[in-house]
């Protein structure tokens, strides 16, 4: 049976049920219009899905019972209890048909012309004398309960009659519930209820790992009296034990759903990127019944349709190159799932090209992300985890599919957030496979319990690489650079992170916090993304399963915690956030800046976003987003070359123009600080005279300003503060540098950029344009609306959500209402994440502000998306 | 407003009572001392009083928050009211008691230097907080009773717990 016609069963069962009791209601209060209309309603449903999923006989007797309740309805016809024991019977008659089929079988043959020729008699007001019995549900069921009689007897003989009955009740239910199986052994419940549940049983178990620990540290101390504890404890204990486990594997089971669930988008999928590549592509999917928590599934779905279009888009060549290779036209991809331990593992496989790590490796170095020195130490399994890192695409071309810049460093974001890792093989000319591990369930995780200072956090487990106690041995040697602490570690440098320093964890007696980082000697080394890095505690304790708790709303804007809980011998500590860690202490910055993770989000819902803050020129600081910055250099003065009356310096192999961020920056010292704004493959550098810090906060404007490169002043960080505008920069660069790039390109294609504030309106154009787009603005939904009436055209729309007047969604719904903007792709943005409101609304993707990569990406694929259909 | 004990009946409803407090007429008030001045919350908001509990601090938290505190295996966020008040700290050695109050849907713990008794009081005695009173405690008291042998201030329990705060987020 599929699943549409075993929901229609269920649900009809539930309907007949209800109509049941409505016709009994109604029999008592003859004029109970509302009832009349349920009842009405009830079996117009039936009628209506019967017809559409091709059930003559039921589809017949419910539309002669509709016939009545019409007139009824109407007031054509009174109630009497004549009139409801023919609905009845309709509703008896219906039951039987949809026993039968809940059991598999199809409708079964039968004629029900006496029936329906009572019913439609009774529609127009005539008796007729009735031959149909006003029968009991179980009557006109072909399978009487016998079976269950004739089991009976045997028990029969040595029990007391009231017991027989009491036998053969639950008898007779079987053999009933054998008739009406697919009807009965599903309930619907709401997710709610799961998710309590889960939450329930994950407490039980933590109490019952305390439990444990109790038991064992009573034990020791006191060898006679722990005896006696444990031994008359041992026993229910370990039964608590093994039931808490089966009880929690049983309430995971309730949140399971088959993998497939995420997967029966992939072959359309599949079947468009075919026809749109060019290539032929056959799609293997294997453990489709895999399960895992529903949680898991949802976050796992876009992850896993951005690595089938990487592997349909880079992994597999086209039919002629295949041909050539000697392999068969038609590529493979093979999208497999399977139960590991308490993981999934699921892999996606292609046929196709593989990864060239000598190719990766040349272009990892033309973007700066590796010296070619440390590129000849690496492994070729190192080199292509380089398409994990930010901003890293393999295609040479830039392609409609794969998009720009978009890769899978988001894929490895996604998945890490989830707890998963992600991983690559790949052998060329042979294909490629990517790994994803991920938990089952996201409710208990297991972490690494750490501390100094005398107090604990915990570190997820799955961000930890190693521990190491530096000097232990010759290759793992504590150093400073620049007085920042480094570890020599098998000869490659892990930045170092104090974590007394970074959670200030001073106390009265040691206010400077001086001698508990004495004490911190050990190194637990974090993977943050693509980077790693090591944070130095003064204690390592366990590792401990946890229940991760969501920190209370007053706490919850400090960024170094992503959750609190209770550990098994009842405190309660925070659980650090390595991401968090990263970026409190700089790294970020040091390296490549993730500006593409989640919580980057310079429009955090708090409203406060991370900002740089740099001196440039005289007068007040001046800050600009950090999410618009890729890099901050110091470029060695020497390196600074005139052309013209321009500065330029080389940057990972190209010449990048250098534009002073105030005309009174000046070229002083040995090294020049330049803040790099990039796009693709495109950089400029603004120099400044000093980067000083990077804070979050409120952006305010308060007083705006006239002098172009500036919005106006904002207090920032407790100082009058010059807001950048960095949009004014790359314009100018673009204009002077970029030209040739643009006009190269093919059509020019036209977005509307709907968006109030000027502030983000600013930011947008200039990234749009320098990526070849034609733009015009309107600062409300309504002067856009103006704009399609006055009958301009464009090729996308691109809408703020959170707008005074009409908000993005209805805007939205507008457009989408008619018109010759009505099929037009529609990407929203917004601070907030309601990508569900947004796409009901018309959308055709939803964006976090400032995800200038993700927004172009989308773009051309909602483009190309819209030129295919 | 100096009405004396007889004529409180005849008094209209003060401004800071709820409708629901009205209909009740008698309401309890959980009395606490908080840096020698007592103040009240209504009691029906208390889920819990605890003597003898372990805070954890927790780093980079606003000073107003003590910490975190185990209550049964819930993570509750304690607020130290003496600094909420801006009162002085208290002096060392002193073991606060956690008084746990339900907000929205979460519950927080206030932290108090005692919690004495519940007084059954008609909450349309509440007076307006005079306006010499300070400003923290005009920010966060709902009303004053006039006690027979000194003042009660009604602790905003919502405002206490960083409603505002909340509301903004």
């Amino acid at each position: 049976m599929d699943d549409l016609l075993a929901d229609f069963v269920t649900e009809t069962l539930e309907s007949l049920s209800e109509l049941d009791l409505a016709l009994v209601r109604l029999e008592k209060a003859p004029d109970d219009q509302p009832t009349i209309s349920l009842i009405f309603r009830l079996i117009h449903t039936i009628k209506g899905t019967c017809g559409f999923l091709g059930l003559p006989r039921l589809e017949k007797v419910a539309h002669a019972g509709e016939t009545v309740l019409d007139k009824l309805r109407t007031k054509a016809l009174r109630v009497d209890s004549h009139c409801i024991g023919l609905v009845l019977t309709a509703a008896d008659r219906m039951r039987m048909i949809i026993d039968t089929l809940s059991r598999g079988l199809d409708e079964p043959a039968g004629d029900d012309g006496e029936l329906i020729h009572a019913l439609n008699e009774l529609a127009e007001g005539r008796v007729v004398a009735t031959v149909v019995p006003v029968a009991t549900a179980a009557a006109p069921a072909p399978a009487a309960p016998e079976p269950a009689r004739s089991a009976a007897p045997a028990t029969a003989a040595i029990v007391p009659p009231e017991a027989v009955a009491k036998l053969v009740v639950p008898d007779q239910v079987d053999a009933h519930g054998e008739q009406q199986s697919r009807g009965q052994t599903t309930i619907r419940v709401g997710v709610e209820v799961l998710e309590n549940l889960m939450g329930l049983v994950s407490e039980l178990v933590l109490t019952r790992n305390q439990l444990l620990q109790i038991l064992r540290t009573t034990g020791r101390p006191d060898q006679s009296a722990g005896d006696a504890a444990e031994g008359s404890l041992a026993t229910p204990m370990q039964r608590l034990s093994q039931l808490t486990t089966d009880l929690q594997e049983g309430v995971m089971k309730t949140r399971m759903q088959p993998i497939g669930n995420a997967w029966n988008t992939v072959p359309r999928l599949v079947r468009d990127l075919a026809h749109d590549l060019g290539k032929k592509i056959e799609l293997v999917t294997i453990g489709a019944d895999t399960e895992l928590d529903r949680q898991v599934l949802e976050l796992i779905k876009d992850p896993l349709t951005h690595m089938i279009r990487n592997s349909a888009d880079h992994g597999l060549e086209t039919p002629v190159e295949r041909r050539r290779a000697g392999k068969p036209e038609t590529g493979q991809i093979t999208l497999a799932a399977r139960h590991e331990g308490g993981h999934v593992v699921i892999e996606i496989r292609d046929d196709g090209r593989g990864l060239d790590p000598v190719k990766l490796g040349a272009r990892a170095m033309t973007q700066g992300l590796v010296t070619e020195e440390r590129l000849r130490r690496m492994s070729e399994d190192e080199i292509r985890r380089f398409i994990f890192h930010a901003g890293f695409s393999t295609a040479a071309a830039i392609t409609s599919v794969s998009g720009r810049g978009v890769g899978m460093d988001v894929v490895r974001s996604n998945i890490e957030q989830i707890n998963g890792t992600v991983d690559i093989e790949s052998k060329v000319g042979q294909g490629s496979q990517f790994l994803i591990k991920i938990p089952l369930t996201l409710a208990i995780v297991s972490a690494l319990v750490i501390g100094s200072a005398g107090e604990r956090f915990a570190i997820p487990q799955i961000s930890v690489v190693e521990i190491v106690l530096p000097g232990a041995q010759p290759d793992m040697v504590l150093d400073t650079i620049d007085g920042a602490p480094v570890l020599r570690l098998r000869n490659r440098l892990l930045p170092l992170v104090s974590l007394t320093r970074t959670l200030r964890l001073h106390t009265e007696a040691d206010p400077s916090g001086d001698a508990a980082c004495l004490a911190e000697k050990v190194v637990v080394v974090l993977t943050v993304g693509s980077q790693r890095l090591g944070l130095i505690v003064e204690h390592v304790f366990d590792t401990e399963e946890i229940v991760v708790k969501p920190v209370a709303p007053v706490i919850r804007n400090i960024p170094l915690f992503c959750g609190n809980t209770i550990l098994g011998d009842g405190a309660v500590i925070m659980i650090l956030d390595p991401l968090g860690i990263a970026r409190a202490s700089g790294l970020g910055m040091a390296t490549e800046i993730r500006s593409r993770s989640a919580d980057t989000g310079i429009a955090a819902s708090d409203g406060r976003s991370d900002l740089l803050l740099v001196r440039a020129g005289p007068g007040a600081q001046k800050a600009l987003p950090l999410a618009l910055i890729a890099r901050l250099e110091m470029v060695p003065r020497a390196r600074i070359e005139a052309t013209g009356s321009r500065l330029v310096t080389q940057y990972r192999g190209a010449l990048m123009p250098l534009v002073a961020l105030d005309p009174a920056v000046g070229l002083s010292g040995e090294h020049q600080p330049v803040l790099v704004l990039s796009d693709g493959d495109q950089h400029i550098g603004l120099m400044v005279d000093d980067i000083l810090d990077v804070v979050r906060d409120r952006l305010d404007v308060e007083i705006s300003s006239d002098e172009p490169g500036l919005f106006g002043t904002a207090i920032i960080d407790g100082h009058a503060t010059d807001v950048v505008d960095a949009g004014h920069f790359l314009t100018r660069a673009s204009q002077n540098w970029f030209r040739q790039v643009a006009a190269a390109g093919p059509v020019r294609r036209r977005v509307l950029v709907v968006e109030d504030s000027d502030f983000f309106r600013h930011l947008l154009v200039p990234s749009l344009s320098a990526a070849g787009y034609d733009v015009t603005t309107a600062n409300d939904a309504e002067n856009a609306l103006a704009l399609r009436d006055s009958g301009e055209l464009f090729d996308a729309i691109i809408s703020d959500i959170e707008m005074p007047g009409m908000d993005g969604n209805s805007f939205a719904r507008k457009v989408r209402e008619g018109g010759p903007w009505s099929k037009l792709p529609m990407v929203a943005l917004s601070g907030k994440d309601d990508a569900k409101a947004g796409r009901e609304a018309g959308f055709t993707d939803y964006i976090r502000k400032f995800e200038r990569e993700t927004l172009l990406a989308s773009l051309e694929q909602c483009l190309a998306q819209h030129v295919a259909a | 407003m100096n009405a004396s004990a007889s004529t409180v009946a005849a008094r209209p409803p003060a401004r800071n009572a709820t409708p629901a407090a009205l209909k009740e007429r008698e309401q309890g008030f959980l009395t606490l001392l908080v840096d020698g001045q007592l103040c009240g919350v209504p009691v029906l908001s208390v889920r819990d009083v605890i003597a003898e509990t372990v805070v954890t601090r927790i780093p980079l938290a606003p000073p107003e928050i003590a910490g975190n505190i185990n209550l049964r295996g819930k993570i509750v966020t304690a607020i130290d009211l003496r600094r909420r008040l801006s009162l002085r700290p208290a002096p060392a050695g002193r073991h606060p008691v956690a008084v746990v109050a339900e907000f929205g849907a979460g519950s927080y713990a206030l932290l108090v230097d005692q919690a004495l008794e519940v007084l059954t009081l008609d909450p349309a005695d509440i007076e307006p907080p005079p306006p010499t009173l300070g400003a923290v405690w005009i920010e966060f008291s709902a009303g004053i009773f006039r006690l027979p042998d000194r003042l009660m201030v009604v602790l905003d329990i919502g405002r206490l717990l960083f409603a505002d705060q909340e509301a903004k987020a």
